[in-house]
C-alpha cells in the first residue's frame, strides 16, 4: 500500500501495518512508530519530531543578525555579508538595524568603558532567545588594547557570549565558521552559560558606598543607571 | 628621502617670526620639523592671531598636550594651507600646580575639540574655552589618564542616563517646539559608534553635537608603551581601519624616520607608494558604498559593487602583505619584504585590476553620480565654504571638495610621489556631491600612481632591490627630540607628534587624526538643513570612529 492508494477505512486487524515502513527503511526497525492512522494518511507528508526540536532547527537556520558595527572587525563583518563570502547562503544574511528584530548579535570590536552600558542596553533590547557571537580578540580579552585604561577586557564582562571567533580581525571565512558553529549549537538547543559576573547596570543608590561613590554623589542622581568599570579587577 | 633636515636653512623666515613675536617669545624650543617659540599662557591668543593674520599661518594642524615632571605643555602646530612645509610650533608651558592656559578657540575654531581632548586626557585647563568638558572619556571619569599621577587600577563609574535637550529652555514658545533626537551610538548611519545629539524643529536641524569617545581605545597609551622599532607599527593599522592601514603606518614610519634620521631605500619607497595608493582605493570604495547606502538605502547594487571591487584590492594587498586588513607591512626604514614571487604574477594581478578599473568607475558614474535621486540628495546639501574648512582644520577630500587645494603628497612630498605624474583633485562645489566626486576622481589618480609604480618595479634592477635600510635593533633617539610629521591618509592629514625621552619608547606619542577635525565641522554643514541632509553630510565626511576616538 502506498500513499497513492491510501486505505479508506480502518478495520480488520488493529495491529500496525508495516508496509510503508518496510518499503522506506527496510528491515530491522521495530514498529512502534507506525500506526494505522499514519498509514491512512500515507507516509510522505509527515516528519515526527518534538516541537522544541523543530523550533531549534528553524531558529538555527533563519537567524536575523543585528547590524552592529563597532570597530575594525565590523569591516570584515560587512565583507562577510557582502559579495564573495555572502553569509546569506547559510540563512543568516539579514542584518536588522533594530535590536528588537534581531536574534543574533555579532560583537565586532573593542568595548570601551563608555560603550559598555550602551552595548548592555542593546543586548537587553533583543527579544529572547538571543545569541551572541564575539568577533575578534578584543571581545575575547581586550586584544591588543587590553592594557588600555579605558578598555573592557572582553565582551564577556558585560554580556554572555556563545561563540568566540579569534583573530585580529578574523577573516570572513572564520566568521562564517563561527556562525555555522552557532547554528549547530542552536539546533541542539544549547546556549551559553554566564560564566563570569557581568558588569551590571545598577541604580546609583544601590551601590555600596565607597570613596568613589561619595565623590560622585553630587553629580549622579540616586536612581540613575550606572555601570562600574574596574580595569584592575578583570581577569 | 628624508625631508626634515633642510629646515635649518630657513633662518630668514625665523628672524621674521622672531621680530613679529618680539618679547612675547620667551624662549626657543625648536622641533625637528619647525622652529618652536615658547610663549606665556596669557599670550596665546595674541600670538596665534598675529601668526595667523600677519605671518599667514592659517592651519592649526594639531594641538599636543603633555606633562613633564615639572610642568604641563601645550604645543600648537601651525602651518599654511598654501605652503605646508612652512611650519612653526607655539609651545605654552604651564605650572603643575595651576595648569591654566589661554584657549586658542577664538582664533582657530578647530582648537575647540583639540583642547577638550587635552583637558580630558592630560588635564590642562583652558581659559575662555566655550565648552571645556571631557570629550573622549565619560563625564564621570576620575583623573586624567595621560597625565603624570594617574592610577589605572582605580575603579570608575560610567552612567547611562537620558540626554536632555540642550536648547529647550530658550527655544520654546507657543508656535514652535523642538524635539531632541539621539542618533547612535548604535545606528546604521553613523558608521560605527558615533553618537549625534540632534535637536529638531520640525524636520529642520537646529542643533547638532557629535558625542564621541565610544571607541576610545587608548591608542596613544598603547604607542607610548611600545618600542619604536617593532611594537608600535601594528597599531596604526587600527586607527583608520577601513583598509587604509598602510597609509597610517606611513605616518608613523615618516615620523620616526625623521626623528632617528633614517634614509629609506628608493625601492622601498616605490613599494610603499604603490601599496599605500591601493589602500586609498579600498578606503574610497568603502566610502562610496556606505554613502550610497546612507543616501538611498542601496544595499543591493552600489554597496555590493564597491565591496566586490574592494575584495579585488584586498586580494592584491593580501598577496603582498599576507593580511587582508591589518597589514603591519611597513618597517622603520622600509617595508617588511619584497614583492611576492613570482613577481610577474603579482604585477600582472595588479595590472588586471588597473585595466578593469576605468570600466568600473564608468559604471559607478552611470549608477551613482548621474542618478537623479542621488543628486537630489547631495547637490547643495551639507555646504561648507573654504574659509570655514580652513578654520576647522579640515583636510583631505573634505577640504578639496570645498576648493582648498591642499594635499600633503604634493605639498610636503614624501615617498615617491614627487617623481610621478598625477594630479591633486579639487572641486569647488563645497557640498556633499563635490566630496563624493572628489573621492571618485582620486581613485582614478591613485590608479595612475599605481600604474607608474608597477612599471618602475618591473624594470627595477635585481641587485638594487633593497627593501629596508640598515636600522639598529634598538632605536634610542636623543632625549627631548621632538618632531611632528604628517602624511596624506585616506581621510586627510594624519600627523604624528613624537617626543623621545632617551629610552627606546616614546615619551609622548600624539596622533592628529583627520577625521577628528573633519567631524567637528559637522555642525557647520548641517545646522539649518533637513535631517536627511545631516545623514548625507555625515556620510560624505567619511569618518572612521577608530580614528576619531583613537
Amino acid at each position: 500500500m502506498s500513499s497513492d492508494d491510501p486505505r479508506q477505512t480502518i478495520h480488520d486487524s488493529t495491529a500496525p501495518s508495516t508496509d510503508t515502513r518496510d518499503s522506506r527503511i527496510g528491515e530491522g526497525v521495530d514498529d512502534r512508530f507506525n500506526s494505522k492512522l499514519r498509514e491512512a494518511f500515507g507516509a510522505s507528508p509527515f516528519i515526527l519530531t518534538k516541537f522544541d526540536k523543530f523550533m531549534n532547527w528553524v531558529r538555527g537556520n533563519s537567524m536575523f543578525m543585528l547590524q552592529f558595527g563597532i570597530a575594525c572587525c565590523s569591516i570584515e563583518m560587512i565583507h562577510t555579508y557582502a559579495i564573495k563570502h555572502d553569509v546569506d547562503r547559510y540563512g543568516a544574511g539579514v542584518p536588522r538595524a533594530s535590536p528588537r528584530q534581531a536574534d543574533v548579535m555579532i560583537v565586532p570590536g573593542t568595548i570601551v568603558s563608555k560603550f559598555g552600558p550602551r552595548m548592555k542596553r542593546v543586548y537587553d533590547q533583543m527579544p529572547e532567545p538571543k545569541f551572541v557571537v564575539g568577533m575578534g580578540s578584543c571581545t575575547i580579552s581586550g586584544g591588543p588594547f587590553q592594557e588600555g585604561y579605558n578598555v573592557v577586557k572582553g565582551a564577556e564582562e558585560i554580556i554572555p557570549i556563545d561563540i568566540h571567533v579569534p583573530g585580529c580581525p578574523p577573516r570572513p571565512e572564520a566568521l562564517i565558521y563561527g556562525i555555522l558553529k552557532l547554528q549547530e549549537r542552536i539546533q541542539h538547543g544549547e546556549s551559553a552559560p554566564v560564566v563570569v559576573k557581568p558588569y551590571e547596570l545598577e541604580e546609583f543608590g544601590d551601590l555600596p558606598e565607597d570613596e568613589l561613590i561619595q565623590k560622585l554623589a553630587g553629580e549622579i542622581d540616586e536612581d540613575d543607571l550606572v555601570m562600574r568599570y574596574n580595569w584592575a579587577d578583570s581577569p | 628621502m628624508s625631508t626634515g633636515i633642510e629646515k635649518s636653512e630657513a633662518t630668514g623666515e625665523e628672524d621674521a617670526l622672531e621680530a613679529l613675536l618680539a618679547d612675547r617669545a620667551i624662549a626657543h624650543d625648536d622641533h625637528l620639523n619647525a622652529p618652536g617659540f615658547v610663549v606665556n599662557p596669557t599670550d596665546v591668543q595674541d600670538v596665534l592671531t598675529d601668526l595667523r593674520e600677519e605671518a599667514g599661518y592659517d592651519h592649526l594642524s594639531c594641538v599636543t598636550s603633555q606633562q613633564y615632571e615639572d610642568r604641563y605643555e601645550t604645543i600648537y602646530h601651525l602651518t599654511k594651507f598654501a605652503d605646508r612645509t612652512d611650519e612653526v610650533s607655539v609651545v605654552v608651558p604651564t605650572s603643575l600646580s595651576n595648569p591654566v592656559s589661554q584657549s586658542a578657540e577664538p582664533v582657530f575654531r578647530t582648537a575647540d575639540w583639540h583642547e577638550r581632548e587635552a583637558y580630558d586626557l592630560v588635564g590642562i585647563e583652558y581659559e575662555d574655552h566655550p565648552d571645556l568638558r571631557r570629550i573622549l572619556l565619560p563625564e564621570t571619569w576620575q583623573g586624567h589618564p595621560l597625565g603624570g599621577d594617574y592610577d589605572q587600577e582605580k575603579p570608575q563609574l560610567v552612567t547611562l542616563t537620558e540626554h536632555e535637550n540642550p536648547i529647550q529652555p530658550d527655544h520654546h514658545d507657543q508656535e514652535s517646539d523642538t524635539m531632541f533626537l539621539n542618533i547612535g551610538p548604535h545606528h546604521p548611519a553613523t558608521h560605527g559608534v558615533l553618537h549625534v545629539k540632534t535637536v529638531l524643529d520640525g524636520e529642520t536641524v537646529v542643533d547638532v553635537e557629535p558625542d564621541i569617545g565610544y571607541l576610545h581605545r587608548c591608542e596613544e597609551q598603547m604607542c607610548q608603551q611600545g618600542t619604536y622599532r617593532h611594537q608600535i607599527m601594528p597599531y596604526p593599522d587600527r586607527w583608520d581601519y577601513v583598509s587604509a592601514g598602510l597609509l597610517n603606518e606611513w605616518a608613523y614610519a615618516r615620523a620616526i624616520e625623521d626623528m632617528a634620521d633614517i634614509e629609506v631605500p628608493e625601492y622601498a619607497q616605490v613599494i610603499r607608494t604603490m601599496s599605500a595608493e591601493l589602500c586609498r582605493i579600498a578606503s574610497h570604495m568603502l566610502a562610496l558604498g556606505t554613502f550610497a547606502l546612507d543616501v538611498y538605502g542601496e544595499f543591493t547594487a552600489i554597496f555590493q559593487y564597491t565591496f566586490r571591487d574592494r575584495e579585488v584590492v584586498q586580494d592584491i594587498l593580501e598577496e603582498l602583505t599576507g593580511q587582508r586588513m591589518m597589514f603591519n607591512y611597513f618597517r622603520v626604514g622600509g617595508v617588511a619584504w619584497d614583492l611576492p614571487e613570482p613577481r610577474e604574477d603579482f604585477l600582472e594581478q595588479t595590472r588586471d585590476f588597473l585595466d578593469e578599473l576605468p570600466a568600473k568607475v564608468a559604471e559607478y558614474n552611470d549608477m551613482v553620480t548621474s542618478n537623479e535621486i542621488f543628486q537630489t540628495r547631495c547637490v547643495d546639501t551639507g555646504v561648507i565654504d573654504a574659509e570655514t574648512v580652513k578654520d576647522y582644520g579640515c583636510t583631505g577630500p573634505v577640504a578639496r571638495g570645498s576648493g582648498v587645494d591642499y594635499d600633503l603628497r604634493r605639498d610636503d612630498p614624501y615617498g615617491y610621489y614627487e617623481d610621478l605624474e598625477w594630479d591633486v583633485i579639487t572641486r569647488d562645489g563645497c557640498d556633499n556631491y563635490a566630496r563624493v566626486l572628489c573621492r571618485m576622481q582620486e581613485v582614478e589618480e591613485s590608479a595612475k600612481i599605481i600604474e607608474q609604480c608597477v612599471d618602475l618595479l618591473e624594470d627595477w634592477p635585481e641587485d638594487e632591490r633593497t627593501v629596508q635600510a640598515n636600522v639598529p635593533r634598538t632605536l634610542k633617539p636623543d632625549a627631548d627630540t621632538e618632531t611632528y610629521r604628517a602624511v596624506e591618509a585616506a581621510k586627510g592629514e594624519l600627523g604624528i607628534y613624537l617626543r623621545s625621552d632617551g629610552t627606546d619608547k616614546p615619551g609622548r606619542f600624539k596622533i592628529r587624526s583627520p577625521c577628528f577635525s573633519n567631524l567637528q565641522a559637522l555642525e557647520e554643514m548641517s545646522e539649518g538643513e533637513y535631517i536627511p541632509d545631516l545623514i548625507a553630510s555625515l556620510g560624505s565626511l567619511d569618518i572612521v570612529l577608530g580614528e576619531v576616538d583613537r
